[in-house]
C-alpha cells in the first residue's frame, strides 16, 4: 500500500514527522534552528570582520571592540540553540541580544559620525529578526507549559492489524477515556470531541500529517482549533513474532482561560499515567474485545477516582452507564437482571 | 447481599452491600457455597498491604453455583458448580498463553499502582487491595467472576466443598511451591511454615517424589498436622533450625527450601525484634526471617522456592550466600489455572483429600471472629471455611 497523500502534505514536514513523529511543535524547533545558523553566521562576521559590519550598519568603526563582543554573544546563542534539545532559553537569549542591538543602534542614531540611512536600515533588519525571535521563543515557551505525554505498550497482532484499528480514529474513544467521540470527515480530516468537567465539551478538527500503513500515523489540530494539539503513533514489529510495539506521543497546548483550564483538568496532574492507562485499555480492546472493569475502577483508574472494591448499586451503575465509561453493554438492564436473580 | 468488608487494621465487618452485576461480556455471577480465610488475608487484615480502601470486600478462595453468565461465556451454564481461581486471567495475553496466569496483562485495571510498587504489575486478584485491580472478593453471598470462560473449573457433585474449595488457592499454591523445587528422586525438601499452604507443600513434595520432607514451625497442632502428612518436624522455639537441619542432612543441607511463610515471619529473639521494629518504622515492609534462614540452610547449588507472599522491601538479604553457592531462587503468585485440572484429577483419584486442613467451619456472619481466631491461632485454628447461608452454630473440627 502507498502512503496516503494528505491535503497539506509537504515533503519536509513529512520526512521530519516520520523520523521523529510530532512534538513539541516541530515548526518552532525548525525556526529555532534557522535562527541558530543566523546567530552563528552573524557572530562569526562580527568577530572576524567588525569593520565591514560597522560599515554596513552605518555606525562608527571606532566601536569594533563592542561589535566583537556582540559577535561572541551571537555565537553563544547559536551554540546554545544547537546544544539544547529544546532551545527555549537560547532563543530567549537572542531576544535579549536583539534588545541590546536595538539600544546600541539607538545610541548610534544620535551620534554625529553615524550614517543615518544605514542605521535606519540596520534597525529595520534587527526589528524583523527580533519579531522572529520573539515568535519562536513564545512558541517554544508555550510548548513547555503544554501537556506532553508519551507511552508505549506491546499488543498481540501484526503491525498492519494494530495500525488499522488505530487508523480508524472513531475507535479511539473506546479506550481514550477523555475523548467523547471522533468523527471521520474524509480526506484525512476528523472532528474530535473531548469530555470536560460538569458536562462541558471541547471540540476541534484535526488533519493527518503522515500516514504510513503498518508504521506511523501523525495528526495535528487545524489552525482554528479550541485546543492546539498533535499526536503521533508508531507501530513496530516486536522481536520473535511477539506482536506489535505501539509508541504514542501526544501534545496539547491549552490556550489561556476557561477552555485551557478544562483541557488541563481533563489530564489532571499525571497526563503520562493517563496515556499509559489509555494504552492499557487499547490492549484490552484488541486482546479481549472490550475494556476490563473492576468494582474499584468504575469511575476511572486514577487515585481519587477509586471507589471501594464492592459491587455498585443500580443507581450508580446506571450513572456509569450514562457516562459511557463502561464497555458497551447494549441491552443490559441492571434493574431487571438484579430482580430476576432475587426471585 | 452480605459481604465481609475491610474497615481498617484488624477491623472487618459483615455488611449489606449491593449484589454484583455482569459488567463485562465474559463475566459470570457465582452464588457462593463455601469461602475461606487465607493466610495472605491476614496481611491485609494486619494492614501490611497498601492501597486498601474502607468497604473493600475481602476473600479470594471461593466456590459455588453459577447463577448468571455474560454473553461470551460459552463453557459454563447456570447451575454449574465451580471453584474460582484467585488470579483473574484473560487467557489471551502473552503471559496467559504461556500459562503464567497470575501475570495476566489485561486483568488489572489499576496496574499503574502496582507498577509504582513493583516496577511491573501482576494480574488482577479477587479481594486483594486496589493494586491488584480492586475487585470485590468472595467472602460474600455472591461474586462477579471476570473471564469466567478461563478461570472457574467445574467440579463433580460427589466431591464435597471442603475437598475441592482449596483448588482456588492454597492447594495449587502449596503445589507450585513444591514444583518450583524441581524435585528429583531422593531429594530432601525443607519447608518453612506449617500453615495451610505449608501443609499442601508438604504433601505435594511427596506427590512429586521427595524422599524426605522437613517442616519448620512453632505451633504444636500445625507441627502435628505436618507429621500426619509424613514430614519430620523442627520446632524453632526448641531447636536452632540451621543446626537441626545440618544434623539431619549430614551437614550438606536440604536440596531445596520452600518459604511458605512470607512477609510476617516470626522468629525467636533479637532478629525478630530487629525486623519488627524496622517494619513498624516503615524502614522495611516485610519481615524476611524465614527467607534468610532458608537461604543459609539450603545445600550448595540448591533451590529456594518463595511462595509465601511478600509485599515490598526487605533488609539484610544474604545475597553473598545465594551467589557464591550457586543457589536458584524461584518465586511467584500461583498460576492457579495451570494446576487446577491436574490437581482436581488427583483429588478424584484419591491421591489427596484436601479437607484434612479444615479446623473451623463458620457462618459468613462470623467472619470477623474467624479472622481473629486465625490470626491468634486460637482454639487450634488452622483453616477457617465460611458458609454463606449456613444455619445454626459455627463448628470446630479437630
Amino acid at each position: 500500500m502507498m502512503a496516503t497523500a494528505q491535503p497539506d502534505f509537504d515533503g519536509t514536514t513529512y520526512a521530519a514527522e516520520r523520523a521523529q513523529p510530532g512534538l513539541p511543535s516541530a515548526s518552532a524547533k525548525r525556526l529555532a534552528k534557522g535562527l541558530g545558523w543566523f546567530s552563528i553566521g552573524l557572530g562569526l562576521s562580527e568577530l572576524l570582520a567588525p569593520r565591514a559590519i560597522a560599515r554596513i550598519s552605518g555606525v562608527s568603526n571606532t566601536h569594533t571592540g563592542l561589535i566583537r563582543l556582540y559577535g561572541l554573544r551571537e555565537l553563544a546563542s547559536g551554540i546554545g540553540i544547537f546544544s539544547q534539545k529544546k532551545p527555549t532559553e537560547a532563543v530567549w537569549s537572542r531576544v535579549a541580544g536583539d534588545a541590546m542591538d536595538l539600544a546600541s543602534l539607538g545610541v548610534a542614531f544620535t551620534s554625529p559620525n553615524a550614517k543615518r540611512g544605514r542605521v535606519a536600515f540596520a534597525t529595520a533588519n534587527v526589528l524583523a529578526v527580533t519579531a522572529l525571535d520573539l515568535m519562536c521563543a513564545k512558541q517554544l515557551t508555550t510548548g513547555n507549559q503544554g501537556i506532553h505525554a508519551k507511552a508505549s505498550c506491546i499488543v498481540n497482532g501484526k503491525p498492519d492489524e494494530v495500525y488499522r484499528f488505530w487508523r480508524n480514529f472513531e475507535n479511539l474513544p473506546r479506550f481514550m477515556r477523555h475523548l467523547d467521540s471522533v468523527r471521520d470527515l474524509g480526506d484525512g480530516r476528523s472532528r474530535w470531541t473531548a469530555k470536560g468537567p460538569a458536562g462541558t465539551t471541547v471540540a476541534w478538527e484535526a488533519t493527518i500529517i503522515a500516514d504510513v500503513p503498518g508504521e506511523v500515523i501523525t495528526w495535528r489540530s487545524l489552525e482554528n482549533a479550541d485546543v492546539d494539539n498533535a499526536g503521533a503513533v508508531r507501530f513496530e514489529k516486536a522481536p520473535g513474532d511477539r506482536g506489535t510495539i505501539v509508541k504514542v506521543n501526544i501534545q496539547y497546548n491549552p490556550p489561556a482561560g476557561a477552555v485551557g483550564a478544562t483541557v488541563a483538568k481533563l489530564f489532571g496532574e499525571e497526563p503520562e499515567r493517563q496515556l499509559d492507562d489509555d494504552l492499557r485499555r487499547f490492549k484490552q480492546v484488541l486482546e479481549v474485545g472490550e475494556v476490563v472493569v473492576s468494582d474499584a475502577t468504575l469511575m476511572g483508574t486514577g487515585y481519587f477516582a477509586q471507589r471501594p472494591a464492592q459491587p455498585p448499586d443500580i443507581e450508580e451503575l446506571e450513572r456509569v452507564e450514562e457516562s459511557e465509561s463502561l464497555p458497551s453493554q447494549t441491552g443490559t438492564n441492571y434493574r431487571t437482571a438484579a430482580e430476576g436473580r432475587m426471585m | 447481599m452480605k459481604a465481609n468488608c475491610w474497615y481498617g487494621k484488624t477491623v472487618t465487618r459483615v455488611e449489606n452491600v449491593p449484589d454484583p452485576q455482569i459488567l463485562n461480556r465474559r463475566d459470570a455471577i457465582v452464588k457462593i457455597s463455601s469461602t475461606a480465610i487465607c493466610g495472605s488475608d491476614l496481611h491485609l487484615y494486619n494492614g501490611f498491604i497498601p492501597t486498601m480502601q474502607r468497604g473493600d470486600v475481602l476473600g479470594h478462595e471461593f466456590m459455588g453455583e453459577v447463577v448468571e453468565v455474560g454473553r461470551e461465556v460459552t463453557n459454563l451454564r447456570i447451575g454449574d458448580r465451580v471453584v474460582v481461581p484467585f488470579p483473574i486471567a484473560c487467557g489471551n495475553c502473552f503471559f496467559c498463553k504461556d500459562e503464567m496466569y497470575s501475570l495476566c496483562e489485561n486483568s488489572n485495571p489499576n496496574a499503574w499502582m502496582a507498577e509504582k510498587m513493583f516496577g511491573h504489575a501482576p494480574a488482577g486478584m479477587f479481594g486483594y487491595s486496589h493494586l491488584t485491580g480492586g475487585y470485590a472478593g468472595g467472602q460474600a453471598e455472591y461474586a462477579r467472576v471476570p473471564f469466567a470462560d478461563v478461570g472457574p473449573i467445574k467440579v463433580p457433585d460427589h466431591l464435597a466443598d471442603e475437598q475441592v474449595l482449596f483448588l482456588s488457592d492454597i492447594f495449587p499454591t502449596g503445589y507450585m511451591g513444591a514444583e518450583m523445587c524441581d524435585i528429583k528422586p531422593g531429594d530432601t525438601i525443607a519447608i518453612w511454615g506449617c500453615g495451610p499452604v505449608g501443609q499442601f507443600s508438604i504433601r505435594s513434595a511427596f506427590l512429586l517424589g521427595a524422599e524426605r520432607v522437613i517442616a519448620i514451625d512453632e505451633v504444636p497442632e500445625r507441627l502435628q498436622m505436618a507429621q500426619q502428612g509424613g514430614a519430620e518436624t523442627i520446632d524453632y522455639r526448641e531447636q536452632n533450625v540451621y543446626e537441626a537441619l545440618m544434623d539431619m542432612t549430614g551437614g550438606r543441607g536440604p536440596d531445596a527450601c520452600i518459604d511458605d511463610v512470607g512477609m510476617e515471619a516470626h522468629a525467636p529473639g533479637i532478629v525478630f525484634a530487629y525486623d519488627r521494629v524496622k517494619q513498624a518504622m516503615m524502614l522495611e515492609t516485610d519481615r524476611p526471617h524465614a527467607l534468610r534462614e532458608a537461604i543459609m540452610c539450603c545445600r550448595n547449588g540448591g533451590t529456594i522456592s518463595v511462595i509465601g507472599v511478600y509485599g515490598g522491601f526487605i533488609d539484610k538479604f544474604p545475597m553473598g550466600s545465594v551467589m557464591n553457592r550457586s543457589l536458584t531462587i524461584k518465586t511467584g503468585q500461583a498460576h492457579v489455572q495451570r494446576y487446577m485440572p491436574r490437581l482436581l484429577q488427583m483429588i478424584e483419584n484419591g491421591d489427596i483429600d484436601p479437607s484434612f486442613v479444615v479446623t473451623h467451619t463458620m457462618r459468613l456472619e462470623d467472619a470477623p471472629k474467624g479472622y481473629e481466631m486465625f490470626k491468634n491461632k486460637e482454639d487450634g485454628c488452622i483453616k477457617v471455611v465460611l458458609k454463606p447461608g449456613m444455619n445454626g452454630r459455627s463448628e470446630t473440627v479437630h
